[in-house]
């Protein structure tokens, strides 16, 4: 198979002290867990540079690692909108506005303060959908990780779900949340550490930026070459962050126009992920002071610039690389289904003794497969396949697949350029980042489940000891959880865009129900979950209604009737979040208007921004304002905008 | 949190450091050398990570010292 890496001892090896590490790191801190504060909240006490680089490794998982090098491929520089618009704006919002009401609080988590601000309704909601999700989360990260395994190395896939999931189970088992948090401090610098040679290596081999851009153009003008695309585009669509945006939905690979980007992505769906997300929140929420928790987004955003070059870049260069066919680098075709090569076998044999022409061959075989495949490629085998044994000709056609498997990039980037040693290290690092998202989840999990679900509504007034037991408890039903929805994932193939689908819907809304609830006292807890239930309701709505362009209804959108056609799958992701986010915002402000509030003045300082009493910050040195730094972050974004525009 | 993180990362990147720097002299064949663009990047990698390992361990030690004198150190 293609795919498959062979790895030496070292590599072995330094996959073992990284085991062995996490691990030990987890027995380590077994001693400090005394109460259940400690285990689940870390009992605020991290240092601010370790839930700054937690707060930013949490999101920074495996899947998101793959999938911003596969978006480099597919759009070029204008994947770093979901950095340089999304991201960072969000991150200066929720440390200069947000930070104070989460840490202010006292809340020990999101849903806390969703009960502390409206009611209980509210809370309840959201504990729900966030337990749900956030364990799914976790079971698409285990599964994405066995599968990598078993395609990559042939190891097997239960066997490396269920041993993985024992290693993350361990160290959060003994070390909660500081566990979690640390090994994502380590994973960062691995990821950090084990890819940047990796990036090195491939800008120099494509020849440097201008080189890269010269290729780029050229397959702008032309991208099927590389089945990247079969339309046209300018010459700078894959080099330019902002101008093929501006000239429209057609012309950008993504398919989107500047108004779905900035206030789809830019807003609803970047906003509602940085700054209610509990996952990432949760870090920022551990530290040790109030300074210390607004500081934390605002240092995690300074890494979080500059991974464009570490995550997008690879993308890009893969398919510079692959324009100019440098030591016959392509990217790498997606995989033929095992269980269909008899038969395109028996096909090809077939084309050969019948002396069928190329194209009818090809239609025949490509019928089979379920791919396109390329014509001349197709015609060598058939010439070349009485001589040929079996392996070779699963070999060749395999190659003969024009389909990109883009998230196979950046690991066909490390399998160009890492000697025995170093590849170990990348990969240990890519292992490191899938079992870090499944802790990072089921350490979300467990506050959630036990101070939102489990004391709020099942068993109220028991000692912290019985907490702490439960914290522990429900790790491991979490991580149970989570391998069941790992299955769940990996046996239906439509089950991870379902989820995904599921989380747009629910995160769209949110942020708006947020952004009243801190800054308009107004905000009633009635109008405030009719809103955010009926906002939901109103993504179901819209997604059934509404397809992307060449989609087939069902899963897709566009089941109950298709009123809209957007020009592509980002579109109508941007599309349905903008619209999500209105209706919940009217929603809520208009049933807020028409019901009483029940919550006094008193009830709800530091809750809301005009009850709350202003943070000081003139006393602390510049660089320690978190309005300084953020407003600098900022101009920072707009100059890198403009850097690449 | 009683831990300082430092400690742990600085000790296993020194370590992984020296395992790719030994590696740089294992894995010398010219196919391998040609693969990365002749570079011999596990020696220099490996260089890089001991001293990033090294610079983890010095800042733990010297937050260790601090505290024990009973001045906080500055996190």
């Amino acid at each position: 198979m293609p795919h498959i890496l062979t790895l030496r001892g070292i590599d072995y090896a330094i996959l073992l002290i990284y085991t062995l590490f996490v691990i030990g790191i987890g027995f380590a801190l077994k001693r400090y867990m005394k109460s259940s504060s400690d285990y689940l909240t870390s009992g605020r006490s991290i240092p601010t540079w370790v839930t700054g680089l937690a707060f930013i490794s949490a999101n920074l998982g495996a899947l998101e690692l793959v999938g911003m090098a596969a978006s480099g491929a597919k759009y070029g520089i204008a994947t770093a909108h979901f950095y340089w618009v999304g991201a960072i704006p969000a991150m200066v919002f929720l440390a200069v506005f947000m930070m104070p009401f989460y840490y202010g609080s006292k809340a020990r988590s999101v849903p806390e303060y969703l009960k502390l601000r409206f009611d209980e309704r509210v809370r309840c909601f959201n504990s729900l959908s966030f337990a749900v999700m956030t364990v799914f989360a976790s079971g698409i990260s285990m599964n994405a990780l066995a599968k990598l395994l078993n395609q990559l190395l042939g190891w097997d896939y239960h066997l490396s779900l269920w041993i993985c999931s024992a290693v993350v189970l361990v160290y959060v088992l003994k070390g909660g949340l500081t566990s979690a948090i640390y090994t994502e401090v380590l994973q960062f610098f691995m990821i950090v550490l084990g890819f940047a040679p990796v990036v090195y290596l491939g800008l120099k081999d494509v020849g440097g930026w201008s080189a890269l851009k010269t290729s780029l153009t050229k397959v702008a003008g032309n991208p099927s070459v590389l089945s990247l695309s079969d339309k046209h585009f300018a010459p700078d669509a894959w080099t330019s962050a902002w101008k093929p945006l501006l000239a429209g939905s057609g012309s950008n690979p993504m398919g989107v126009d500047w108004f779905a980007m900035l206030f789809g992505l830019g807003f609803v769906l970047s906003f509602g992920y940085w700054c209610t997300n509990f996952l990432v929140v949760q870090r920022a929420m551990a530290a040790k002071n109030m300074g210390a928790a607004r500081r934390t987004p605002i240092i995690a955003a300074i890494p979080k610039m500059l991974f464009p070059i570490l995550v997008i870049l690879p993308g890009m260069i893969a398919v510079g690389l692959a324009f100019v066919g440098k030591d016959g680098y392509r990217l790498p075709p997606q995989l033929i289904d095992s269980k269909v090569y008899p038969a395109a076998i028996v096909a090809l044999k077939d084309a050969s003794t019948n002396h069928l022409d190329t194209a009818t061959a090809t239609k025949s075989i490509a019928a089979i497969v379920n791919k396109h495949l390329d014509e001349t490629k197709i015609a060598a085998i058939v010439t070349a396949a009485p001589a040929l044994s079996e392996g070779e000709i699963k070999v060749q056609l395999q190659d003969a697949v024009k389909d990109n498997d883009y998230d196979g990039v950046i690991l066909s980037l490390v399998k160009k350029y890492c000697p025995p040693g170093l590849l170990g290290l990348a990969l240990t690092a890519l292992l490191a980042s899938f079992m870090s998202g499944m802790a990072g989840n089921v350490t979300a999990f467990n506050t959630v489940w036990t101070y939102d679900l489990y004391q709020a509504y099942i068993a109220k007034n028991k000692s912290d000891a019985h907490y702490a037991w439960m914290g522990r408890a429900i790790t491991v039903v979490g991580i149970l959880l989570s391998i069941a929805a790992a299955y769940f994932a990996s046996m239906w193939t439509n089950a991870m865009d379902i989820i995904q689908l599921v989380f747009g819907f629910v995160n769209a809304p949110l942020f708006a129900t947020f952004i009243l609830g801190m800054f308009w006292a107004r905000t009633t807890g009635t109008g405030a979950f009719v809103g955010l239930l009926l906002g939901t309701a109103a993504s179901a709505v819209f997604h059934s209604l509404t397809i992307a362009a060449g989609n087939v209804p069902g899963v897709k959108g566009g089941y109950v009737a298709q009123l809209i056609t957007l020009p592509s799958d980002m579109a109508q992701n941007f599309w349905l979040a903008a619209f999500a986010f209105t209706v919940c915002l009217v929603l809520t402000v208009v049933i807020s208007l028409s019901t009483k509030r029940t919550k006094t003045d008193q009830e709800l300082t530091g809750l809301v921004y005009s009850l709350t009493p202003k943070i000081k910050d003139n006393t602390e040195a510049w660089y320690l304002r978190p309005a300084v730094t953020g407003s600098l972050l900022l101009a920072a974004c707009v100059v890198i905008n403009y850097l690449f525009w | 949190m009683g831990l300082d993180i430092r400690l742990p990362i600085g000790l296993m990147f020194t370590l992984v450091g020296l395992l790719l720097i030994l590696a740089g002299f294992v894995y010398t064949d010219a196919e391998t050398l040609k693969r990365s663009l002749d570079i011999n990047v596990n020696l220099w990698w490996g260089l890089v990570l001991v001293v990033f390992g090294g610079l983890m361990l010095f800042f733990a030690q010297r937050a260790a010292k601090a505290a024990k004198l009973g001045t906080p150190p500055k996190s």
